[in-house]
């Protein structure tokens, strides 16, 4: 079975290379593309059932031993973050299929997106740091490809400053794994871990510390926390949406993922000083995005900016440190990429409607589209935090952390945070579906109907009913959040998995 | 059973639209079925409870979380079940006469039983966090019952703002239902009760308190919170009766007395609760007094009402819980009555104003009927179910203190006042000489009817037979809410003493206000602040939005030099910060073994950098570049990496004619920037550089751990079968890097491509999708 974690890898690899075989034939990439796209979801689904039974799975990519070769592993969270690799591929996968134009589609749009997928499931799988780096190569040349793909000009201003300063996040990693590797010598997550706790002293705990500082800066760029998010709300609401849909699912997570797991497998020595800044930082995280967004009249960059502000959540279980708080962190993740994706692929139906994502020109859509109106409202309350939507769950596990922790704060901050989120959540409602449209103009997307229009309608109806899943089903749902926060919380069975028990 | 009793209404919701198009304009009788089947199953429960049997149940959800779904039914739970079940199937059955086929009737339908579903659970759960469930899912369908008219501008303001003012109470009181659930050791509130001492001994105690208080404040309309419910009579009538009056405002009612045996009879609490509570009591009826709206004469009432419960509550004693149930019963019966009736006035005649009304007892003897009944429950006359519960009312206040009473007299003779304007004089005087009314008025139709009659004349029937209730259905619901058991015997008379004296005094007061209330009201209107809280919770809206695109002016302001030096910035303060607590303490002693040909390539490589600073040109910059490169490849010859050093010459070299040949059609770089800003960016320069330096010595200088890289040196050739270790690390220990390598280059390639084939902006996207934005110039 082990072997087999290269799968999340290879499938998109194979889907993309297939799409690029048939480059001159669009209507074939299109087909490789979903099939390639559902090929992924069952075999993460299989994983994380795998990993729901086994517990951590590594495998010695090359069969060179760890910490020598490249290590790929998967723990409950890992696997969490593949299966939604999966699920927002298939999604967008579809999605894409009319949304996206016929010129993108016919140079490259379907390949990309599947490179796109195969270095978030990289980066989700990898057991070493430098290859970490490598998967967020392929993860920064896929996006930048995608997002200037269409050369249109906002593309290209948005385009540039998402790539100037990813890169500027790139090579601040890649000195950090310089000196990381002048300190350890090792680059193998799991052999990092097991030396810095063999050999902790007061002096290498604080190097180690400071070193991680870089890290943080690295990965807080790619997960767009404060104040490094600059390169969210100036690219995201160019490209298509479905792009946009696809990254505001993965792109920050992934920077999310990166920071959990060093800091709760690597980086732990003095956690009462890293975490707290961390908590601080998630605090700011969460204001400013809120803030942001309080301040947009656009949708899409609307959207953009709650990216950013529930960046912060999961930060704050990270910072909170506790099994339940990193549970709540994983949860939150899960959730919030569904909520979000869900958003933008309506606001892509809206746009399509009406003609605009201007929610001073939008209006009227709760009587003529009351189906989308009631998928909007669950995945805008869900976002929301409104019970008992995943949302809602999310936030009480955090609150339910902080409190435990005494952490007042940051929970006073979630949850002020989290009403307005409500607010702006009901700003777009108001607009958009309660009020009279400003001027009844000719509308050219006429009615949007399900057999017409079902690979625009689908994927909302799957991400909505996945969100049901796991807002109804929190019970198991949570279990196995709980299941993986111990697991993060427990890192010599991360260091068993890869080096083995007898070391 | 009673799981079923909350989702039924659940059920129903869903199937309200399909029921509608199938019943046409008798969907309000049918849909009454189930609220009026639920009524009456709660009341098949209450004889059981008079022997101590109490419904529960309890299903796990989700255990990591303390989530059951568990349901429980007590004596206090039954008597706001009852309430939301009864007046749910009036307001059903009156709703269908109201809005008749015109409106959006099965959307309207579908959130007033989403509402009655999720009020049953409110009064029902037994675990905190189902109950705060519950509890947010009645604000979400009162929002969405509020702003039902929604092409009104005053409606979705009025729904936003009730919306955000409960939720934000919502919020604050979930943080103090988890704190309690911790501090009390259960998420369960039958086991919660037990444990009291425990809760009110813990440090955080006060913090519990004031945070669920704040939630139920909120919730029941509470000063400073109130000033949501008037605005809140946007609403269609139907709403306003059953959640601004009848039920959803007293939901904070209801936990109030639910947690009265946990967090109640200290003496906090009784100046906070009690206190608070008899301040809108007061202000409520005073708040009214200028008004002329029948709605939101109601409304201000329904205020002063909730402050009554809530001081009730506060005092806490056996006489105040009493008169809590019985004052909760009774205003249930003639509010919920008097609301409907201005409903059918409004329906009938056109106008809610009551300056304009009068007369209306011969057009539509029934509603007035039941007008009259209620409106005598709601002033206090004996015999009626209101007076019973303001004498008790009046017994508790008196038996805490002069104040109390004062204050309670206040808010009854004020309420004498409303009672009469609403409920009595539209109907029996005359109608003013000079206002025609907008329609000529006749009786509503029956479904508009049964109701006001119904709820009229259970005010008087309870009222003369107050002892049926008393074993049945109070003597249980005080006993929850008091914590213990108690028997209740209830009398509609208790002979003439002080309080029925003061009963009579407030009654004959009132009637004199009633005979000069427009004076009152003129004087009313002169007196009224200019602002109130509502204009401070605008200005908060407002505050909030300058802030808002302040901050997103400062942050994301579009420039992406400054968000460059932003991050850079950020990222060296925190990495300094590291630094120095570290401090540098047992820095080992560094050998610096150079020798003078590799100085000499160091020095090349610096004097190459400040070149390609300083430079005007861009050849120039990029030739320096490429010196720099050139030492640094130099460095790798050095250190015995010949292939590594040769990689690099032909990177280095491929990327200056690259570049050149890239470069060749621009022209030389542009002074844009001001000498200051050029300094403070050479200072962060140095500065970043500086602490990259020094890690880089620092980390050299620690090694912590041996290296991993003998195993390749030792292994290259006997397990990987290659002379150059570089090679074999590339393509074999470390593949899969490479392979990731590729694929980024692969990717490029697929980038130029269509970068360079593809310009959406010469070929129109096709039909339909939407213009991009951000084309306007260099803002984002």
């Amino acid at each position: 079975m082990n072997r087999s974690l290269v799968l999340p890898i290879v499938i998109p690899l194979l889907t993309a290379v297939l799409c690029l075989l048939f480059f001159r034939k669009p209507q074939i990439q299109r087909w490789v593309s979903v099939i390639g796209a559902m090929a992924l979801l069952v075999v993460s689904l299989w994983t994380l059932r795998f990993i729901w039974d086994e517990g951590i799975q590594a495998v010695q990519i090359g069969n060179w031993p760890a910490p020598f070769g490249i290590t790929l592993v998967a723990d409950l969270f890992s696997a969490v973050m593949i299966v939604l690799a999966g699920v927002l591929g298939l999604a967008v996968a579809v999605y894409s299929l009319d949304s996206v134009d016929a010129q993108r589609q016919a140079f490259g749009y379907h390949p990309l997106m599947h490179f796109l997928l195969m270095g978030v499931c990289g980066a989700f799988l990898t057991g070493d740091l430098f290859n970490l780096y490598v998967w967020f190569e392929v993860m920064l040349m896929a996006s930048f490809v995608l997002l200037a793909l269409g050369g249109e000009r906002g593309q290209m201003e948005g385009a540039i400053k998402y790539v100037t300063l990813n890169l500027l996040s790139s090579a601040i990693f890649l000195a950090a794994l310089g000196l990381l590797y002048g300190l350890a010598g090792t680059l193998n997550m799991a052999d990092l871990a097991r030396k810095f706790a063999s050999s902790a002293t007061a002096s290498s705990n604080a190097i180690v510390t400071a070193l991680s500082m870089l890290f943080l800066g690295a990965f807080g760029i790619k997960a767009a926390i404060f104040p490094l998010f600059f390169w969210l709300p100036a690219s995201y609401h160019t490209p298509p949406v479905a792009v946009t849909a696809l990254f505001s699912g993965l792109l920050t997570k992934v920077g999310v993922y990166s920071l959990i797991r060093v800091f709760t497998l690597i980086f732990i020595q003095e956690f009462d000083y890293t975490h707290t800044l961390l908590l601080v930082i998630a605090g700011l995280t969460m204001i400013t995005g809120v803030l942001g967004a309080v301040a947009q009249n656009e949708m899409r960059r609307l959207l953009s900016f709650h990216i950013i502000s529930q960046i912060g959540y999961p930060l704050m279980g990270l910072g909170i440190f506790t099994p339940l708080g990193l549970a709540a962190a994983v949860y939150f993740v899960f959730h919030v990429s569904l909520a979000k994706s869900t958003l933008f692929l309506i606001s892509g139906v809206i746009g399509r409607l009406r003609g605009t994502f201007d929610l001073k020109k939008l209006g009227g859509l709760y009587k003529a589209q009351a189906w989308l109106a009631a998928l909007f409202l669950t995945a805008a309350l869900s976002l929301a935090g409104l019970p008992p939507s995943s949302g809602f769950f999310a936030k009480l596990s955090l609150v339910q952390a902080g409190l435990g922790q005494g952490q007042f704060v940051i929970v006073a901050i979630s949850l002020g945070v989290s009403l307005l989120t409500l607010f702006s959540m009901i700003k777009i409602w108001n607009e958009v579906f309660w009020k009279r449209p400003p001027v009844l103009e000719d509308v050219d997307g006429g009615e949007i109907t399900l057999q017409r229009d079902w690979t625009w309608l689908a994927p909302i109806l799957f991400l909505v009913g996945l969100t049901l899943l796991i807002s109804f089903g929190i019970g198991p749902a949570f279990e196995i959040a709980a299941q993986a926060g111990r697991q993060l919380m427990t890192p010599q069975l991360y260091i068993q998995a890869v080096l083995g028990g007898g070391r | 059973m009673i799981i079923f009793a909350v989702l039924s209404g659940f059920g129903l919701a869903f199937l309200a639209p399909a029921i509608c198009r199938w019943a046409k304009e008798r969907s309000g009788w049918w849909l009454a079925i189930l609220p009026f089947a639920l009524t009456l199953y709660f009341f098949s429960l209450l004889p059981g409870l008079a022997e101590g049997e109490v419904q529960s149940l309890a299903l796990a959800w989700s255990k990591e979380l303390g989530l059951t779904f568990s349901f429980r039914a007590d004596g206090l739970s039954l008597a706001f079940a009852l309430l939301v079940g009864g007046v749910g199937a009036l307001v059903a059955v009156y709703a269908g006469g109201y809005f008749g086929t015109k409106a959006p009737v099965e959307r309207f339908y579908f959130w007033l039983f989403f509402f009655m579903a999720s009020m049953l659970g409110v009064v029902l759960a037994d675990n905190v966090i189902l109950l705060f469930v519950f509890w947010e899912l009645t604000s979400l369908s009162s929002f969405m019952l509020i702003g039902f008219e929604h092409d009104r501008n005053e409606a979705r303001t009025a729904a936003i703002q009730a919306l955000l003012v409960t939720a934000s109470g919502g919020l604050v009181m979930l943080a103090g239902f988890v704190l309690l659930a911790q501090i009390g050791g259960s998420w369960e509130l039958s086991s919660l009760v037990l444990r009291g001492e425990n809760v009110r001994a813990n440090p955080l105690y006060l913090a519990v308190l004031f945070l669920i208080l704040i939630g139920a404040f909120t919730k029941s309309a509470q000063f400073p919170f109130h000033f949501w419910l008037p605005n809140a009579m946007q609403a269609p009538t139907p709403v306003s009766t059953y959640l601004h009056a009848a039920t959803m405002v007293k939901a904070g009612v209801y936990l109030l007395a639910r947690l009265y045996p946990v967090l109640g009879g200290t003496p906090i609490w009784l100046w906070a609760v009690g206190g608070v509570g008899a301040a809108t009591m007061v202000l409520g009826g005073a708040l009214a007094l200028s008004q002329t709206d029948m709605k939101r004469l109601l409304a201000y009432s329904t205020i002063s009402a909730l402050g009554s419960l809530v001081m009730a509550i506060g005092i806490g004693s056996e006489t105040a819980l009493k008169a809590m149930v019985l004052f909760l019963l009774a205003h249930g019966l003639y509010k919920g009555t008097l609301f409907l009736v201005t409903g059918s006035v409004d329906h009938e005649s056109g106008t809610r104003d009551v300056r304009h009304l009068g007369g209306l007892r011969r057009a539509m003897p029934y509603t007035a009927t039941g007008s009259t009944l209620a409106a005598l429950s709601m002033a206090g006359v004996p015999l009626f179910l209101g007076f019973v519960a303001k004498e008790y009312l009046y017994e508790a206040a008196y038996k805490v203190g002069a104040l109390w009473i004062t204050l309670v007299f206040l808010g009854a003779l004020l309420n004498v006042l409303i009672a009469f304007r609403v409920g009595v004089a539209p109907f029996w005087l005359p109608a003013p000489a000079e206002s025609g009314l907008p329609k000529r008025p006749h009786e509503a139709p029956w479904s508009m009817v049964v109701g006001p009659l119904v709820l009229g004349a259970l005010s008087l029937i309870l009222g003369v037979f107050p002892q049926v209730l008393g074993s049945v259905l109070v003597a249980p619901a005080l006993s929850a809410a008091a914590g213990e058991r108690l028997e209740v015997k209830l009398a509609a008379w208790h002979g003439v003493n002080e309080i029925f004296l003061l009963s009579l005094l407030t009654l004959g007061l009132g009637i004199g206000l009633f005979a000069i209330r427009n004076d009152v009201q003129r004087i009313a209107a002169r007196l009224a602040l200019p602002w109130g809280l509502d204009t401070l919770y605008q200005r908060t809206l407002d505050g909030l939005f300058a802030l808002a695109s302040l901050q997103t002016r400062v942050l994301q302001h579009g420039y992406l030099r400054y968000y460059l030096i932003t991050i850079i910035v950020a990222v060296v303060g925190i990495t300094a910060g590291g630094l120095f607590r570290w401090g540098g303490g047992s820095l080992p002693h560094l050998s610096l073994d150079l020798r003078f040909y590799e100085l000499g390539i160091a020095i090349i490589i610096v004097l190459a950098g400040g070149v390609a600073v300083l430079s005007r040109s861009r050849l120039g910059a990029v030739a320096a570049l490429g010196v720099a490169g050139y030492g640094v490849a130099s460095i790798y010859l050095l250190f015995g990496a010949p292939d590594l050093a040769m990689t690099q010459f032909l990177i280095e070299s491929l990327t200056v004619v690259l570049f050149v040949l890239a470069f060749y059609h621009l022209p030389n770089f542009a002074q844009l920037t001001p000498k200051r800003e050029r300094m403070r960016d050479v200072v962060i320069a140095l500065i970043t550089g500086g602490l990259m330096t020094t890690f880089v010595f620092v980390a050299g200088g620690i090694q912590i751990h041996p290296s991993i890289s003998q195993f390749f040196v030792e292994n290259s050739l006997p397990l990987a079968h290659g002379r150059n270790i570089v090679n074999v690390i590339l393509v074999d220990f470390r593949g899969l890097d490479t392979l990731g390598e590729i694929t980024v280059l692969g990717i490029a390639g697929i980038g130029v491509f269509a970068l360079l084939k593809l310009r959406m902006d010469q070929h129109p996207a096709k039909g339909g999708r939407p213009a991009q934005a951000g084309t306007k110039g260099g803002k984002e």
